[in-house]
């Protein structure tokens, strides 16, 4: 993040570098095209200008076999590139189990970071180098966009959803942290910068400053304040799902469909209990819809990710 | 090939009248176009000006020229007004106007007053976008993304969107009445083969025009509901949802990149023809690719939310159709330049015109490739690389055809010649000029600048520092054809029907064209494009 000029931004996280790669034969692929048809164009510009003497006769005015051949062949080098870059892409947005979560709330105009031990950051991010982490991520007003060239990572912070995206730091330094949808008056300020430590300084960082009690115990207060643990708790006479180790855990729907309990899953659950009923119970949750903050509800998460089950605790 | 008209008795369609009165009540496809044409290129004069001060602001890192409320502004004015005030009306709504009545060898559009309207509806809706920008501006960005725009931007928005809704109408009117025009006044002996490439990207234009911005205007009914009575559509706060309007949205603005970049390659295929003295290779494959383009280019709009939240297999299949829909436009770039060989070309300024335009969009083309892959659009969206990207082929390549056509046709609508040195030498500059200002975009977006950014990291002011040269190199080449051209008005000399010898119908009446067209109704008994290499002149079969 020095002031110099520099051409290409540091390749910084497992993903960079599998995107340099793709864009380096990506470069030369339509390098090649475009010097190829500037070429012939230059080229037949001269020979065929209109005093030279070349020969003109039986010019072509069709050709089938050239004309199918230059739109099968790109079409099949077209789809290879498809192929590269969406295997590429669904890396980005696969489960990583070993993942370590970090909460990220968006607001107009600043980032605000809390690990799971409840350490909060603004605008600043600090990681472990080459452990995977996964960012849990939602927006308080309008849509933003968490953005680190370094990493070549993007990733639309949006109002009303969760979106997540799994990476892995490479390489330590600082890094920028950008804003990269556009949000109002502030936007280009909406800046920071990641920290990429090595694991023994980041554990020692992680414990230091303003550390609260943690992500999940606060998450336990509010799911009790809130009266969640009232009807989801085993001694509970209301017939309500049990969440412990929900994180992760596969659920069967009322409407036959089945999907992996996530943070969206959670989020839905809470706002919009009607959204996906769990097969086997009533619809009777009330939605908390305008009763309880985006940061509540990601330390009840977190909380409920504290109450283990398979995966979804491994990596802590 | 037809009859040659070279006696006017009634007297060309620039003296049917003198007064005011006369050209806004006129219903001659002609002087609309010329309505349209002063029109636009008063927006296009605006819309750079913001673009001038976008560029002297990032001339340096830090946001010290104007506040970034007021940077907002701006880019936001220059999208609004040359999206839809520039862009999209400028091929078919100029050039188209005047030119597909005569194509095809007609007296007139289907609808001469609903092309009238169709102005004063663009007029009218560029007054209200004006009246916004005087009124304080817009921040929102031309794209309008809610919720912002509904429920945060304190700007107006509503005055804005209400510029766009009527300037809607107009295209969906123009649109109707080219498809309309084609379909039922086409000469006896003008088969649907035989249409010139021009005629076939105006219509499939007019079918986009149609088809998509009734979705732009119903999007934006549903902004202003949930704007002014809260109505929950977008906002999540409110119980809407915020991709839905990125659907909406894109579903009209990818389309209305081909409604630009179509007549656009329809301009480059009159062109290149005429002064390689070749016919256009391949016509059918390049009459069925346009066809082509105008479908694929319906399904694709899903690549611009790539990072948006949308589901891992929507992004893949809106992938794979954005490579598809390269292949016709990798088609016509082949095509254009094969049209090149064994020809006897000259380098006049509609020409270079042309070529800048094969080249610039071809570089536009291939970048697009790289932004539909996935994962290096995961990186490369919302950076100055989208930027690059959609300048190359909505400035490189659509208004460098715009200008192209406008110097090709220049001595039709006119009657004279411009100083061809002059034409030359604004095309060179325009070149060159796009390319410093815009090739260095690419590589700050791979650098990781994001767009939309009033001040920025240090690091990238090198590469800002060139494209605003370019820029300035690229305004005095905007600037010179306003002053040439308009020094012809007066001073050119006499055109004559037809100065470069070239077969379309339009220029087998005087210039300027009399009141309706052609004194006699022609009947076609070619295919367009009828040039002989050997001769230099219309092939004799």
């Amino acid at each position: 993040m020095n002031g110099g000029f520099y051409l290409l931004p540091p390749s910084a996280s497992d993903a960079a570098a599998r995107y340099d790669i793709l864009m380096l034969a990506e470069f030369l692929l339509t390098g090649f095209v475009a010097l190829a048809v500037a070429f012939l164009i230059v080229y037949f510009s001269v020979r065929y200008r209109r005093d030279s003497g070349a020969d003109r006769s039986a010019a072509p005015v069709r050709g089938r076999r050239l004309e199918i051949a230059w739109t099968v062949i790109p079409l099949l080098l077209f789809l290879c590139a498809f192929a590269w870059a969406a295997y590429d892409y669904a890396q980005l947005h696969r489960e990583r189990p070993d993942a370590t979560p970090v909460f990220v709330v968006a607001k107009q105009w600043m980032w605000k970071l809390e690990h799971t031990n409840g350490r909060r950051e603004i605008d600043e991010l600090h990681l472990p180098l080459g452990q995977p982490v996964r960012l849990v991520m939602t927006s308080q007003d309008v849509i933003h966009s968490f953005y680190v060239p370094a990493f070549r990572i993007k990733q639309d912070v949006v109002p009303g959803r969760y979106t997540t995206i799994s990476f892995t730091p490479t390489e330590a330094g600082e890094f920028h942290l950008f804003c990269a949808e556009y949000c109002g008056t502030e936007h280009a300020a909406m800046r920071g910068r990641v920290v990429v430590m090595r694991p023994d300084q980041f554990a020692a960082w992680l414990q230091q400053g303003n550390a609260s009690e943690g992500m999940a115990a606060r998450g336990f207060e509010l799911y009790r304040r809130y009266g969640c643990s009232g009807c989801h708790e085993a001694q509970s006479s209301v017939h309500a799902p049990d969440l412990h180790g929900l994180l992760g855990r596969t659920v069967h729907l009322q409407d036959g469909r089945t999907l992996v309990a996530d943070e969206a899953y959670v989020r839905d659950s809470v706002l919009l209990p009607k959204k996906d009923v769990v097969a086997g119970y009533e619809p009777i949750m009330p939605s908390f819809a305008g009763q309880i903050g985006e940061e509540d509800l990601l330390a009840i998460i977190e909380y409920l990710r504290s109450t283990g089950g398979g995966d979804a605790r491994t990596g802590h | 090939m037809h009859a040659r008209v070279t006696e006017q008795a009634g007297g060309d369609y620039l003296s049917d009248g003198y007064s005011l009165r006369s050209w806004l009540t006129t219903r001659d496809h002609k002087r609309i176009a010329w309505l349209y044409l002063v029109s636009i290129t008063a927006f296009f004069f605006v819309g750079g000006a913001a673009a001038t001060l976008i560029r002297i602001e990032l001339a340096t890192p830090q946001g010290d020229l104007v506040s970034s409320d007021t940077y907002n502004r701006l880019f936001t004015a220059h999208g609004v007004i040359m999206v839809w005030l520039f862009l999209i009306p400028s091929i078919p709504s100029a050039l188209g106007n005047f030119l597909m009545p005569m194509m095809i060898g007609a007296r007139d559009l289907a609808f001469p007053r609903l092309n009238l309207a169709s102005w004063y509806f663009y007029l009218c809706g560029g007054i209200f976008t004006l009246a916004a920008l005087i009124a304080g501006g817009v921040d929102t960005g031309w794209t309008f993304y809610t919720p912002f725009s509904t429920m945060f931007s304190n700007s107006h928005v509503i005055l804005a969107i209400t510029g766009v809704f009527i300037v809607g109408f107009s295209s969906i009117l123009t649109g109707l009445n080219f498809i309309v025009t084609v379909h039922t006044m086409r000469a006896p002996g003008m088969t649907w083969f035989r249409l010139p490439l021009f005629v076939w990207a105006n219509y499939a234009t007019s079918v986009i025009l149609v088809l998509a911005t009734p979705v732009l205007a119903m999007t934006l009914l549903l902004l202003a509901a949930e704007r002014l009575l809260h109505v929950g559509i977008f906002d999540p706060a409110l119980g809407g949802d915020p991709l839905l309007f990125q659907h909406l949205f894109w579903f009209y603005s990818h389309p209305a990149v081909y409604i630009m970049v179509l007549p656009a390659m329809g301009v480059a295929s009159e062109i290149i023809p005429c002064f390689a003295r070749k016919h256009v290779f391949g016509y059918r494959f390049m009459a069925y690719a346009i066809l082509g383009i105008a479908t694929i280019g319906f399904l694709v709009w899903g690549h611009h939310m790539f990072v948006s939240g949308q589901s891992v297999y929507a992004s893949m299949v809106f992938s794979i159709l954005s490579f598809l829909v390269a292949i016709p436009s990798a088609i016509k770039v082949f095509n254009w330049t094969a049209t090149l060989y064994k020809g006897r070309i000259t380098f006049s300024a509609p020409m270079l015109y042309a070529l800048g335009f094969v080249g610039l969009f071809t570089i536009g083309g291939l970048t697009g490739l790289v932004l539909a892959s996935l994962a290096l659009d995961v990186h490369l969206t919302d950076t100055y690389f989208v930027i690059a990207h959609f300048h190359y082929i909505m400035v490189g390549g659509s208004v460098m055809a715009y200008f192209g056509g406008l110097h090709f046709w220049w001595p039709k609508m006119t009657g004279r010649m411009y100083p061809e040195m002059w034409g030359r030498a604004a095309a060179v500059l325009i070149f060159f000029g796009f390319n410093l200002t815009f090739f260095p975009q690419y590589l700050l977006g791979y650098g990781g600048m994001p767009r939309r950014y009033h001040s920025y990291p240090p690091e990238f002011q090198v590469l800002n520092i060139l494209s605003s040269a370019g820029a300035a190199i690229l305004a005095a080449g905007y600037l010179l054809p306003l002053g040439y051209l308009l020094w012809s008005l007066f001073y050119g000399k006499r055109a004559g029907p037809n100065p470069w010898h070239a077969t379309g119908l339009e220029w087998q009446t005087a210039s300027p064209p009399p009141r309706r067209n052609f004194e006699a109704t022609p009947t076609v008994t070619r295919e367009a494009y009828m040039y002989d290499p050997v001769t230099g002149r219309e092939s004799p079969q």
